[in-house]
């Protein structure tokens, strides 16, 4: 289980943030920006374990 | 020549009476002298009219239809706004009629991914929500202002023009047996979503649209479920919207549904199609049991309001004033608000008790309230009707990830309607350092006293002194009637000192609370002179920005136009 670091106000402020980033980047460079982003943050992770978790966490029930 | 449809609308559970047209004293050679027309008698407009009622000042009010609202339409009303029907006392037949609820499930792919209880507090004599249709509320209103003697309800009548100069608002009015003219100092607009009136004066809300149709259809069938609100994303049938399900009085049951984007009201009204999605829903829901349909409409999510309420003489109130989404409930629920903070404004000013300008607190109080809402109900609807690919992609997301993940799981979190805090109303007086309590503005909160005894039953019409503990309260010599309740007196015991406790007053303070249960000042250590200056301030005639004259002068009224679609 991914452990909650967001408060809620600041989880919607980044949900808001994230959708007007995507609606910002044309449709075919979308998958391109969102593999930066994934890089960017796991980096600011900077625990392996945990980035894998996240990995784990974001393949199922696509 | 105005006629409306005298056929008694069709329903599977509701019996429509049709109200006969009677003419009124202006086609008969006569005049009416109430202070205040009404425009419209759907709920909020019935309730203003009551709300003048209990203070005393009478009201014509016009409505075009002869029977009550086609469709069940607002079928849930919160706690706050059963409390506003408390204060106006029509509280009780929707208590006996309605259903209560607290809970909500939300549902991705057959899992439960959220389960929300809305917080039902032991003190609160009514329940987060209750279920009741549109039909029912507008006929328990009816017989209730009928029991006022004080309104004069004028079905059949259609306002076609509006004018008004500083003496007053006249109106022409078009009835089965021609047309008149309707003269009065005060109007209130409450004349719904496609509003004459604002039509009329040319006035523009700010706001948007959201792109996205829903429909709502009304079955009759033995669901046999619990009351509570059942939400599913993304069923197979209807992929990538998302499916409601409400329980109404009656064996009622409201279902509602995201249309795929491009579809038309028309297609999706088609009975074979409607009917094909019911059965869907039913199958998901796990009752494959036999209906019929009462109703149905489509309808889309807007967050749309005027920039001012009061425009001269006349008073915009509900759906002619905003347009708010369906998603939290915001609809009628924010109308009833209107009014219970329209009412008592406008029957001191029509009396001469207050300035005009106290109209001005009004706008400005509801409108804050409308664009808090607009910001608050924009972001479930970005949830429920996502605008965007980017949202639409971030809202699979986080379906997804609720499936597995609690991290999440808050963003499907949905906001419903609540009371709002004037915390920059020009009619908030003092307020002392409390330590805790409800601070000048905000709404106070109900006490339970016993089994079946909460403190909002004691509250009557007017504004309420309320002194804690020891010692008489400090009267000022009384230019506005206020109504004194002593807690831990012999009238209001308050032997555990809950009611101290809630409103966190030590002994010998008081608070000064509005007709609408909002505080308008507290203190400490009240003086006669200080709750005389607070009274004077909430009503307007105080050394506050808002000025007003009391021979009747309006405050000349410029709106500004914010662009916005309708």
């Amino acid at each position: 289980m991914i452990p909650k670091r967001l408060g809620n106000a600041d989880l919607e402020a980044v949900y808001d943030r994230l959708a007007e980033a995507v609606d910002d980047v044309p449709a075919e460079q979308r998958e391109l920006f969102l593999a930066k982003l994934a890089l960017v943050l796991a980096n600011l992770v900077g625990d392996p374990a945990a980035i894998a978790e996240a990995i784990e966490a974001a393949r199922r029930d696509l | 020549m105005h006629q409306p449809d005298t056929a008694p609308r069709r329903s599977t559970f509701y019996q429509y009476q049709v109200h006969p047209f009677r003419t009124p004293p202006e086609l008969a050679g006569g005049r009416s002298d109430a202070p205040v027309v009404i425009v419209g008698a759907g709920p909020i407009g019935l309730v203003t009219a009551i709300d003048l009622a209990r203070f005393g000042v009478r009201s014509i009010v016009l409505e075009q239809d002869a029977q009550v609202s086609h469709g069940s339409r607002a079928i849930v009303l919160t706690r706050r706004s059963m409390e506003i029907l408390q204060q106006a006392g029509v509280d009780a037949p929707f208590t006996a009629k309605g259903l209560p609820w607290s809970s909500g499930r939300s549902f991705f792919r057959g899992h439960e991914v959220y389960r929300m209880m809305l917080p039902h507090d032991d003190d609160d004599r009514f329940h987060p929500c209750l279920n009741i249709q549109q039909q029912y509320i507008e006929q328990f209103l009816l017989e209730a202002a009928e029991r006022t003697g004080r309104i004069d309800l004028r079905w059949g009548s259609k306002v076609l023009t509006i004018a008004q100069d500083p003496d007053g608002a006249r109106l022409t009015v078009d009835t089965p047996a021609g047309e008149y003219v309707l003269a009065a100092p005060w109007v209130v607009a409450a004349d719904g979503g496609r509003s004459a009136i604002r039509r009329l004066m040319g006035l523009r809300m700010e706001g948007r649209a959201y792109a996205g149709n829903f429909v709502i259809a009304d079955i009759k069938a033995p669901l046999g479920l619990p009351t509570e609100r059942l939400c599913y994303f993304d069923p197979e049938w209807n992929p990538g919207n998302n499916v409601l399900v409400h329980r109404q009085p009656d064996d009622l049951w409201r279902l509602d549904f995201r249309l795929p984007d491009g579809e038309t009201a028309e297609e999706a009204l088609a009975p074979a199609r409607l009917s094909a999605r019911i059965e869907q829903i039913l199958a998901m829901v796990g009752r494959r049991v036999d209906w019929v349909l009462d109703w149905a409409a489509v309808y889309s999510a807007s967050t749309l309001t005027l920039a001012e309420y009061r425009h001269g003489r006349v008073l915009f109130a509900g759906d002619a004033a905003h347009l708010l989404p369906i998603f939290g409930v915001r609809g009628a629920n924010t109308g009833l608000q209107d009014a219970g903070n329209l009412g008592w404004k406008l029957a001191m000013v029509a009396r001469g008790e207050a300035p005009p300008a106290l109209l001005d607190s009004y706008s400005a109080e509801r409108v804050e309230a409308a664009r808090e809402i607009c910001e608050e109900a924009g972001k479930s609807t970005r949830f429920m009707t996502p605008p965007t690919a980017g949202f639409r992609l971030l809202r699979d997301a986080v379906l997804s990830l609720a499936l597995t993940e609690e991290f999440c799981r808050d963003l499907l979190h949905w906001r419903t309607s609540r009371p709002h805090a004037y915390r920059h109303s020009a009619l908030n007086g003092a307020g002392d350092d409390f330590d805790g309590g409800f601070a000048p503005g905000e709404p106070i909160r109900n006490v339970r006293l016993g089994p079946d005894d909460f403190l909002f039953d004691h509250l009557k019409s007017g504004f309420h002194l309320i002194g804690f503990g020891a010692g008489a309260l400090p009267l000022p010599r009384l230019t506005v009637p206020v109504i004194t309740i002593a807690v831990g007196s012999a009238t209001l015991p308050d032997p555990d000192g809950r009611i101290a406790a809630k409103f966190a007053a030590p002994p010998g303070s008081a608070y000064l609370v509005r007709p609408d249960l909002h505080v308008a000042a507290r203190w400490l250590q009240p003086s006669a002179d200080a709750v005389a200056q607070a009274l004077r301030i909430a009503t307007a005639q105080g050394p506050s920005p808002a000025r007003g004259r009391l021979d009747g002068g309006i405050a000349a009224r410029t709106p500004v136009g914010k662009g916005g679609a309708r």
